[in-house]
């Protein structure tokens, strides 16, 4: 770890690296984290097959190269394709858990998640997979900082993404109406809100989010069939940082939890990356409680 | 609750009754019954290693039905069919434990074949040794397995200190002074890649090599750009990589997407991870470790020559035979040569049998020492040139001459 | 249920693994699924909160379990023993450190904080070299016969599933009972009435740890292979199990567990190799019907099918507590 830490000191234009490389995998994130916010801020549901639904997006990607078309044109397409299988999944299985105990809907969610997961392995193996967009990279400073040009343009149509979606929630009728029924669903139904439809509408997007996710994994990294929890985790964490329907908060935790995990990975060695992501979850998790308990305090 | 149990004693009962009487017809079943052997295998069908584990069922299956074409075993005059029992172990050593008791309890089993991967066969070989039932694996290379005294264990593929132990004297040989070589190693963290990395820095260390970079990969990582940031700092000699397939793949494509430049670069599993077909140029100069190559002379009655098989397995299944898939081939053959030698389906004997195998197959030459390793059959290091994986080393089998230094990303077309 | 019907268990139990002996491991993996599926339910099902994370206990156990054997060069059978002794005692300890902390949180939090906390401790122990890393841990082979073993880890299991069964038989009788059942039902207004909710979480917590870290240690000695992931720390395999066989039975009661793990257990064995590769796919969507269709369990499922002769099984537990 300390002769880590002395690369580091030795070199630090490394330190320029493993930031941008950090943060252009946290464009990812965001993008999963909009998806799982935008469900658990409406329905109350955690959605453990969040990180599955990219990972399908990678797969029907890879699908979209085989058939011979342009890998960028998978993301519409893994988008669209996730939009139908987040609508199946709803009207499923989803819309019958809604209402009920949120352990249901978690196990729920984390059941579909292992038969989506294994249902991959068992139909395009355990291999790892990825596309080679043949669009190389820039390096600067005697190749010491490398930028992917597709990790790049990844990072921006995440920040696109997640600015259309803004847009749509703020002015669009449809998106009007996903807000009202996170405030208060009964007196959204009341006022004549097909609350019903808006779950169908959300759930749906959040996984074709998460599609669109999954192709730009592919293309900038790699999937495999089991990568779904890991994302599902890190979702999980950029919305508890950020606060429920923190959109800018998403931006900047998903930003700072990816150049965190790559400084860990870095400074303590590749084998303790995932557990520090993990790790952090709890400490954010703990920190999270205390917060809340004195706040309890102060209002008694 | 008691009061349930106090309405419906019966109910509860009745359970552990269903459960008796299901398992008790399944007792009947036996391994050497009428005129076939039965081998019991549990494979990876299912979880992280499923693609090997497809290898080694192809392979097995392939060898049983040579080896029924050609009239079965024979065994004291009487000629047998083989059949496979199998199981899907999921990836998981725990139930690979459980299924390789259950082959010998239930399904009376008396030989087993090996799963894919030194995990699993680790968990599946104290229960064979137990039992006193002969295993004879091919995919589970750990140099780990056999200084435990296992004596019914029978490893017929190189182990793992010497998959790359060519890219170490090769390294030495090309450079003026070997002491000045700095090695960086990335390895999975698991019990295969574990071991290689001991083999490589325990040969490293005595040529005096400096290993400036020991990194464990997580089994489910899919980034490591933390690490090859770390090489690009330290700028070594030559990397090494292990990680099965997913670390061979990652690899290549990260080291090309971010330019890292290391005048060598030496890995395991490149083959089954076809990183020709996927990153094509990328891919170029890259030493692979392999336990076989369709271009070896090796031949046998079944098979023929290594060449006959790679063409026989490509017609079956569609795609050309990782080794994964030729040693578990081979397998099959072992048992045949050790049943039709020992003449009897006693388990003793029969393990003396295969520990006196002496034979050579189209995979190799076959020969066991007192741990159960095969000895008879050296790894060749193939380098990626022009998009063909050549043999470059060792000497004997060389087809080409080594490409070295690799030449930084920005002169590669 | 009368005495002479717990005879009849008890007789059945101890002469399985002598009718069936080619069983005897499957047979005393029962008891181990049995052991796992009560101990997950006195959290998830008495207490109300649903970890996925007890599986390190079992895990915590495994290891010190293994590690004291390995270093401390005593006889096997003593090793083993107060291996799984001292395993009980570091998962005991490691769950009055985190728990604390970590129940605190409640309902979404607590479920996900718990899964956070198995994979961490896979990949804590994948990446320590002590322990043997990845590469694994392999605990000393028994010394005797294969099939003297056998009977001595189904002996091993069933004892400890008895000692289990009957410890939770007794706590759930008394006060504990009926405060972690308050804290299910409504934990401000427990709180508000007065009960110590940290002190009773924290106890719960720390007996399931008891029970899964003590059997750990034997589990890793029958199954003869340690890995960080897919043994010790399988948060895939035993760990979703657990959470499965307790809600399949019935959640939040006694028999539940047992009834949801001996039919758990038995269909595994017997259809999973039927399915050769798909299995796993059919244990996600068996999680989901179970959940979206099951979700009381088979007791619960008979307690709405015939009411009335349920009726005193359903209200006899909150009789009994009442008349305390």
């Amino acid at each position: 770890m300390l002769d880590n830490l002395a690369i580091l000191f030795n070199t630090p234009v490394l330190i320029v690296d493993l930031m941008i490389n950090g943060m252009l995998i946290g464009a990812i994130f965001i993008l999963a984290a909009y998806g799982m916010a935008l469900v658990w801020g409406v329905m109350n549901i955690i959605n453990v097959s969040q990180g599955e639904y990219v990972m399908l997006g990678g797969y029907i990607t890879l699908v979209v190269v085989k058939l011979g078309l342009h890998p960028l044109l998978g993301i519409p397409i893994a988008a669209i394709a996730l939009y139908f299988i987040g609508w199946l999944m709803y009207r499923s299985i989803i819309y019958r858990v809604v209402d009920r105990d949120v352990f249901i809907s978690l196990l729920a969610t984390f059941g579909i998640s292992i038969f989506l997961a294994q249902l991959t392995n068992q139909l395009f193996g355990a291999d790892v997979q990825t596309i080679d967009t043949k669009l190389g990279s820039w390096s600067f400073m005697n190749s010491m900082v490398s930028l992917a040009v597709i990790k790049v343009i990844a990072f921006f149509l995440a920040l696109a993404f997640g600015f259309a979606l803004w847009v749509f929630l703020k002015k669009s009728r449809t998106g009007q109406a996903i807000r009202a029924t996170s405030q208060n669903a009964r007196a959204a139904r009341i006022l004549g809100i097909d609350t019903h439809r808006i779950y169908t509408i959300t759930y749906s997007l959040s996984a074709a989010l998460c599609g669109a996710a999954g192709s730009l994994v592919v293309m900038a990294w790699a999937v495999h069939p089991y990568i779904g929890l890991p994302y599902t985790i890190r979702s999980f964490m950029v919305v508890i940082v950020a606060g429920l329907g923190n959109l800018p908060g998403v931006i900047v935790a998903g930003l700072g939890l990816g150049a965190a995990e790559n400084f860990a990975g870095f400074i303590l060695g590749t084998e303790f990356q995932i557990a520090f992501v993990f790790l952090l979850m709890i400490f954010v998790l703990i920190w999270r409680n205390r917060r809340l308990r004195r706040r309890r305090k102060y209002l008694k | 609750m008691d009061n349930l149990c106090k309405k419906h004693p019966t109910g509860v009962l009745s359970l552990f009754f269903v459960f008796a009487i299901t398992l008790l017809p399944l007792t009947i079943f036996a391994k050497v019954e009428g005129d076939t052997i039965t081998l019991g295998a549990a494979v990876s069908l299912t979880g992280k290693y499923s693609t090997n584990g497809k290898h080694t069922k192809n392979g097995y299956d392939l060898g049983v039905k040579i080896i029924n074409k050609a009239g079965g075993i024979v065994v004291n005059g009487k000629k047998y069919k083989v059949a496979i029992k199998y199981y899907d172990d999921e990836s998981t050593p725990a139930r690979g434990a459980q299924l390789a008791e259950r082959l010998i309890n239930q399904d009376k089993v008396k030989f087993l074949l090996g799963p894919y991967g030194s995990g699993l066969t680790k968990a599946m070989a104290p229960i064979a040794e137990k039992y006193k039932v002969p295993m004879v694996e091919a995919n589970g290379a750990s140099l780990s397995l056999f200084n435990k005294g296992y004596k019914y264990l029978f490893a017929i593929l190189s182990t793992t200190e010497q998959y790359l132990q060519s890219v170490i004297t090769l390294a030495a040989s090309i450079s003026k002074d070997p002491k000045k070589i700095r090695i960086a190693g990335v390895f999975e963290n698991d019990p295969f890649s574990q071991d290689i990395r001991k083999g490589v820095f325990k040969d490293a260390k005595k040529l005096g090599m400096k290993i400036v970079i020991d990194d464990k990969l997580p089994q489910d990582l899919n980034d490591m750009s933390a690490t090859l940031t770390k090489i690009k700092a330290l700028k070594p000699d030559l990397l090494v990589v292990s990680g099965h397939a997913k670390g061979a793949t990652l690899a290549i494509r990260q080291i090309a997407d971010m330019k890292v430049n290391v005048p060598m670069l030496a890995m395991t599993h490149c083959d089954s991870a076809d990183i020709i077909g996927k990153f094509g140029k990328a891919a170029e100069y890259t030493l692979c470790a392999s336990q076989w190559d369709r271009s070896l002379s090796y031949k046998d009655k079944y098979f023929g020559s290594a060449e006959d098989f790679a063409q026989l397995f490509q017609k079956t299944y569609n795609y050309a035979p990782p080794y994964q898939a030729a040693e578990s081939a081979a397998a099959i053959l072992v048992y045949k040569d050790a049943l039709e030698r020992a003449g009897s389906f006693d388990t003793l004997k029969v393990r003396d049998a295969i520990a006196a195998t002496n034979t050579q197959t189209f995979y190799g030459n076959i020969k066991f020492d007192s741990t159960g390793k095969n000895i008879a059959k050296p790894m060749v290091l193939y380098q990626v040139q022009d998009g063909q994986f050549k043999v470059v080393a060792p000497a004997k089998w060389a087809k080409s001459k080594l490409r070295w230094p690799t030449p930084p990303w920005d002169k590669r077309k | 249920m009368r005495a002479w019907h717990y005879l009849i268990i008890l007789l059945l139990a101890v002469s399985a693994p002598f009718i069936l002996p080619d069983y005897r491991t499957q047979l005393a993996f029962l008891w181990l699924m049995v052991i796992l599926a009560l101990s997950w339910d006195i959290m998830g099902g008495q207490m109300g909160y649903n970890s996925f994370g007890n599986i390190i206990f079992f895990g915590i156990g495994m290891y010190v379990c293994a590690v004291f054997q390995r270093d401390s060069g005593l006889e096997y059978f003593q090793g083993l023993l107060l291996g799984m002794g001292l395993g009980g005692l570091a998962a005991v300890i490691i769950a009055l450190i985190i728990g604390n902390a970590l129940l605190g949180m409640r309902g979404h939090y607590f479920a996900i904080g718990t899964l956070g906390l198995s994979v961490v401790a896979g990949e804590l122990a994948g990446g320590w070299d002590y322990i043997g890393a990845g590469s694994g841990l392999t605990p000393p082979l028994y010394p005797g016969e294969i099939s003297e073993r056998n009977v001595f880890f189904y002996f091993l299991f069933f004892v400890w599933a008895g000692i289990t069964f009957v410890s939770l038989w007794w706590v759930y009788r008394g006060r504990f009972g009926l405060a972690i059942n308050a804290i299910r039902d409504n934990e401000d207004k427990a709180e508000a009435m007065g009960i110590y909710t940290t002190r009773y979480k924290v106890s719960a917590w720390t007996l399931s740890a008891l029970f899964l870290g003590v059997i750990g240690g034997g589990v890793g000695n029958l199954i003869g292979f340690i890995d960080p992931k897919d043994v010790a720390f399988s948060g895939a395999t035993f760990g979703v199990w657990m959470i499965l066989m307790a809600i399949l039975g019935g959640k939040g009661s006694l028999w539940g567990p047992v009834i949801g793990a001996i039919i758990f257990h038995v269909t595994q064995e017997l259809f999973w190799t039927l399915f050769l590769g798909w299995q796993r796919v059919a244990l996600g969507l068996l999680i989901v019907l179970i959940v979206v269709f099951f979700p009381e369990g088979i007791l619960g499922w008979l307690r709405q099918r015939y009411p009335h002769r349920m009726r005193d099984a359903n209200n006899s537990t909150e009789k009994n507590k009442l008349n305390k």
